[in-house]
């Protein structure tokens, strides 16, 4: 490849639907793979007569969105229709927000190897789904309508993504950002969050500079497709350029599909048609006042944003930055360690009983870590045993498993399944002088210093423990067991 | 017996429902005498009800015979014009595009009407999807004129004012918005009322200017628009441009009617009366004069903007229509072409061969209206001459309690007179536009006939929310004439 010093281009656009009951402007259930047509009304099927109303939820959920990206929140707002014939959209017009969207100037941090960085944000606003075309009935299309009306957000970046790594760390950070907020569970396999990036290139060539085409890539649902979309036209693009020097003009911006299978864009329009959306304000629906009250009540819900909190997991309390990740995945599980850690366990020792044994258990029940029946009180507690030395790292691990069917105290626990740990020298002493009598050729391995050495070292341990029926307290008797050996 | 019941009023017949004087059955019965002996000619009804309105009486009938109590329209024949989604029957809006839509829902004065037990007989015919002032436009059915059936009943409403006037139901309703309710009442010599933007619930009412459009009542009299906003207006969470209780609670309308309203002050627009003709002018300012005769006081006033809403509401009306109409595309319920060779086909020519010539017209002007480059010189201009039409409003009735002129320049015109030139038909609205335009409430009151025995219509504009009265100042003007009594000679 010629050597050519190039810049990617990235500015997104993600839909993200709402964690609300009810659709945007009707009161029909939002429901996923439902029967076809099952999911409508008056209202979300465009019959003549009905009239939306606002979903407040929705609204709120959205405020709150734009207020933790930072977002200047407008005072005033309204609805305006957004007209194009299409058969999925039953008025043909989308409810929408055009001049005075909901939330405006934000920021997202993402964290590059290089640190966070910031993202502006262009603006947050509200919008009505169409419905689904379904083309499986021989000669004839068929329109689901049960998603029509769906309430989504849709958040708008400055073209500040300069690689594919950035696009997918953004959407993933966002994806994190809502589900932390409560605002969308952000389910990717059931369509929650939809991507379409815009790309092009900033080309150094000939001592100038020369942007290529901006190319739009259409409804992308998933990490790896947005990931593998915006690297394939960089790609793409400086091929094209080198090719035939083709630069951005105005008209020339083209649209993209993504065949998920062949991992290739698909040309869809050569060329950005004149679309004249002849948007103006809905006339059904009155304008949204965010007076200070509401605002302050919507506001109590905020929260200390994911990328902050890991941040915090991993300056204050010493975890590693791929362990603070984890943690800070899902809201619950953060505060629940953060509860724990403040409730006097140890940071490395919580994170570990959540990272290897909560979360998988959290799994298989289908619910989050603080949802298994542990208060961050009792996991502190286990901890605290296990930093004592009372009980082993595994006897932990069990007694959090115990935990989740008991109320008892781990304490209460450890007696009962007889994990606590002898660490008195003497009881123990004599464990070692038993074994040391009975296994005369291992003590001689072990003293040999040679190869066999570390095994037969091993072999004399696992005898102690063995002996102590897992009781002994490991640290002990190795202490013990090296003064008798006087290696 | 049946002639007599057909002269009541609905409040009279509802009196003598609920006490068990006449039966429902028999005003219902009477009615469809009369539309089986007239409607053919007159042409007010695109659909009725007859065997369901039969048994819905009796039922009726049955409870009152039982001893329980009963609504406020009780067992009376009630007609509704055809842009309202009835769950029965078909809501057609006068258009071939609709004219075998069945909803599945009503519309939240249908509910309402059903609730205060009246007898929905039939709907009627208006000017298609209302656009329009003769009813000419109707796409399904010609209706003329009670008083001369060579000449128009008036529109979009006219149905209703002919069904009213021909004494064919006992009051319908109607929806206007830029006069669809005043104007033939006005031409028909019935009672209209307009009420304020945002009194009566719109959900189920077919959009045309969805900011515009208001439903309301056409009626023998004052009294009995009373009644039936009685029965219809009021807060509905289905409808978020309705007013809640609290910022305009509705009341008793009818509880003070009879109240005259003490130091009564009336605006009048001299320049208005320059473009009415002379018959017309003679009768509403004999009207006006009548009230200083009993004691109120006129006010002349200006309203600088007034002359601006025909320009204005022509723009704002077609750009909310060319989005409201945009779902009736073939696709999903309504009219859809045979000849279609692929989807946009299916769009393009369901909405060729359904819509009729001033639907496709007012579609144009308001496609053009909102395109990008033209929104700011029409559509946000005209929202801006509305503002400035509010203000005038504003202004004048912080000087009076109601201003009064006329409704229409001319009585009922001959059928197919206007329908060449529809610059010429626009015009004719220059007195009922504004009022929509600026919300406020509205009335047509019979005042006068002209030579050739043609009803003349006195409008009487209140100050918003403030129909009760609005309704107050047109009865005191019936309490001294008998314009409002007069009927037709079928
Ligand atoms: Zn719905």
């Amino acid at each position: 490849m010629t050597n050519v010093d190039y810049k990617i281009i990235v500015g997104l656009e993600i839909h993200v639907q709402m964690a609300v009951r009810t659709k945007m402007f009707c009161g029909c259930e939002l429901a996923f793979a439902a029967e076809p047509n099952s999911k409508v009304c008056p209202v979300c099927l465009g019959l003549p007569g009905a009239l939306p109303v606002m979903n407040k939820k929705a609204v709120e959920f959205a405020i709150l969105t734009a207020t933790a990206l930072g977002c200047k929140i407008a005072e005033f707002t309204k609805w305006d229709r957004k007209s194009y014939y299409y058969p999925d959209l039953p008025k043909n017009y989308q409810i929408s927000q055009y001049d005075l969207p909901i939330g405006s100037n934000g920021f997202i941090e993402i964290p590059t190897k290089a640190g966070a960085k910031k993202i502006r944000i262009r603006r947050v606003h509200l919008e009505e789904d169409a419905g689904k075309n379904i083309h499986t009935a021989g000669p004839f299309s068929q329109v689901d309508l049960n998603r029509a009306g769906t309430p989504l957000m849709e958040i708008v970046t400055e073209p500040d993504l300069n690689s594919a790594e950035e696009v997918k760390m953004l959407a993933e950070e966002l994806q994190r950002i809502v589900r932390f907020l409560g605002v969308s569970e952000a389910d990717m396999q059931k369509g929650h969050m939809r991507f379409e990036p815009n790309v092009n290139l900033h080309i150094k060539k000939g001592g100038g500079e020369h942007k290529t085409p901006i190319t739009e890539v259409k409804n992308l649902n998933s990490f790896k497709a947005l990931e593998k979309s915006v690297a394939f036209e960089a790609q793409r693009q400086l091929d094209n350029f080198l090719e035939s020097g083709e630069v951005m003009q105005s008209g020339n911006k083209k649209t993209f599909g993504w065949d998920d299978i062949k991992e290739v864009t698909v040309l869809q329009r050569e060329k950005e048609e004149a679309h004249d959306y002849r948007y103006f304000p809905d006339p059904d629906l009155v304008p949204v006042v965010a007076d200070k009250k509401w605002l302050k009540e919507i506001n109590s819900k905020l929260c200390e944003l994911p990328l902050k909190m890991q941040g915090r997991f991993v300056s204050g309390y010493g975890l590693s930055d791929y362990d603070a990740g984890v943690l800070t995945a899902d809201k619950a599980t953060a505060e629940f360690f953060d509860s724990s850690v403040k409730a006097g366990g140890d940071a490395k020792r919580v994170c570990n009983l959540i990272t290897q044994k909560g979360l998988k258990i959290a799994n298989e029940k289908n619910c989050k870590v603080s949802e298994l029946g542990i208060s961050p009180q009792r996991l502190a507690q286990l901890a605290k045993l296990a930093d004592a030395g009372q009980i082993s790292a595994t006897s932990a691990v069990i007694i959090f498993e115990k935990m989740t069917e008991s109320e008892d105290e781990p304490d209460k626990i450890a007696e009962k399944l007889n994990l606590i740990q002898k660490s008195d020298a003497g009881e123990l002493e004599k464990i070692v002088d038993e074994v040391i009598a009975a296994n005369a050729q291992a003590v001689e391995d072990a003293k040999s210093g040679d190869k066999k050495s570390k095994k037969a070292y091993g072999f004399l341990m696992g005898q102690v423990m063995q002996k102590s029926k897992g009781t002994a307290n490991p640290q002990v008797v190795a202490k013990i067991l090296a003064a008798k050996l006087k290696i | 017996m049946s002639e007599e019941i057909l002269k009541l009023s609905c409040r009279e017949l509802q009196r003598k429902i609920a006490k068990g004087e006449i039966k429902s059955s028999e005003a219902v019965s009477a009615v469809f005498t009369r539309i089986e002996k007239h409607d053919a000619q007159i042409g007010a009804f695109l659909s009725t009800f007859k065997q369901d309105a039969l048994a819905r009486a009796k039922e009726i009938d049955g409870k009152i015979a039982k001893g329980q109590s009963v609504g406020a329209l009780a067992g009376v024949p009630i007609a509704v014009k055809d842009n309202m989604c009835t769950a029965f029957g078909a809501t057609t809006c006068a258009s071939k595009i609709l004219e075998n839509f069945h909803s599945p829902y009503n519309a939240t004065v249908i509910d309402k009407l059903l609730a205060a037990d009246a007898v929905i007989i039939g709907k009627t015919n208006l000017d298609e999807f209302a656009m329009g002032s003769s009813t000419e436009n109707s796409g399904l059915k010609k209706t003329v004129n009670p008083w001369d059936k060579s000449r128009v009943p008036g529109g979009s409403s006219g149905g209703s004012a002919a069904a009213v006037a021909a004494q064919m139901c006992f009051a319908a309703l109607g929806s206007d918005t830029g006069g669809s309710i005043r104007q033939p009442a006005s031409l028909c010599g019935v009672a209209g009322l307009k009420p304020t933007y945002g009194r009566v619930s719109r959900y189920g009412l077919v959009a045309f200017g969805s900011s515009l459009d208001q439903i309301g009542p056409l009626t023998k009299d004052a009294a009995d628009c009373a009644l039936m906003l009685n029965v219809i207006a009021g807060h509905d969470e289905k409808d978020s441009t309705s007013v809640d209780e609290k910022t305009a609670p509705k009341c008793d309308y009818l509880a003070k009617i009879d109240e005259p309203v003490k130091g009564l002050k009336i605006a009048v627009v001299p320049e208005l009366f320059q473009g009415a003709d002379g018959e017309v002018v003679a009768a509403v300012k004999g009207a006006i004069e009548l009230y200083k005769k009993s004691g109120a006081e006129i006010i002349e006033i200006k309203m600088p903007h007034f002359e601006y809403s025909v320009a204005a509401y022509y723009i704002i009306a077609t750009a909310e229509a060319s989005s409201n109409l945009a779902r009736y595309d073939g696709v999903h319920y309504g009219y859809r072409t045979k000849k279609a060779g692929d989807y946009i086909e299916v769009y393009t020519k369901s909405r060729a061969e359904a819509f009729g010539p001033e639907v496709k017209r007012r579609i144009m002007i308001g496609t053009y209206a909102l395109s990008s480059g033209y929104y700011d010189a029409y559509y946000l201009k005209a929202l801006k001459v509305r503002n400035l039409i509010r203000s005038d409003f504003i202004a004048a009735f912080q000087k009076a309690d109601c201003i009064m002129m006329p409704i229409s320049p001319t009585t009922a015109f001959k059928i197919g007179e206007k329908m060449a030139d529809p610059l010429q038909m626009y015009l004719l609205d220059v007195y009922t536009l504004a009022v929509n335009l600026a919300g406020v409430p509205g009335m047509s009151v019979p005042c006068g006939f002209d030579k050739n025995n043609l009803p003349i219509g006195l409008q009487i504009i209140g100050s918003t929310f403030q129909e009760e009265k609005l309704l107050r100042i047109a009865k005191m003007f019936e309490n001294q004439t008998d314009f409002h009594k007069k009927k037709p000679q079928l």
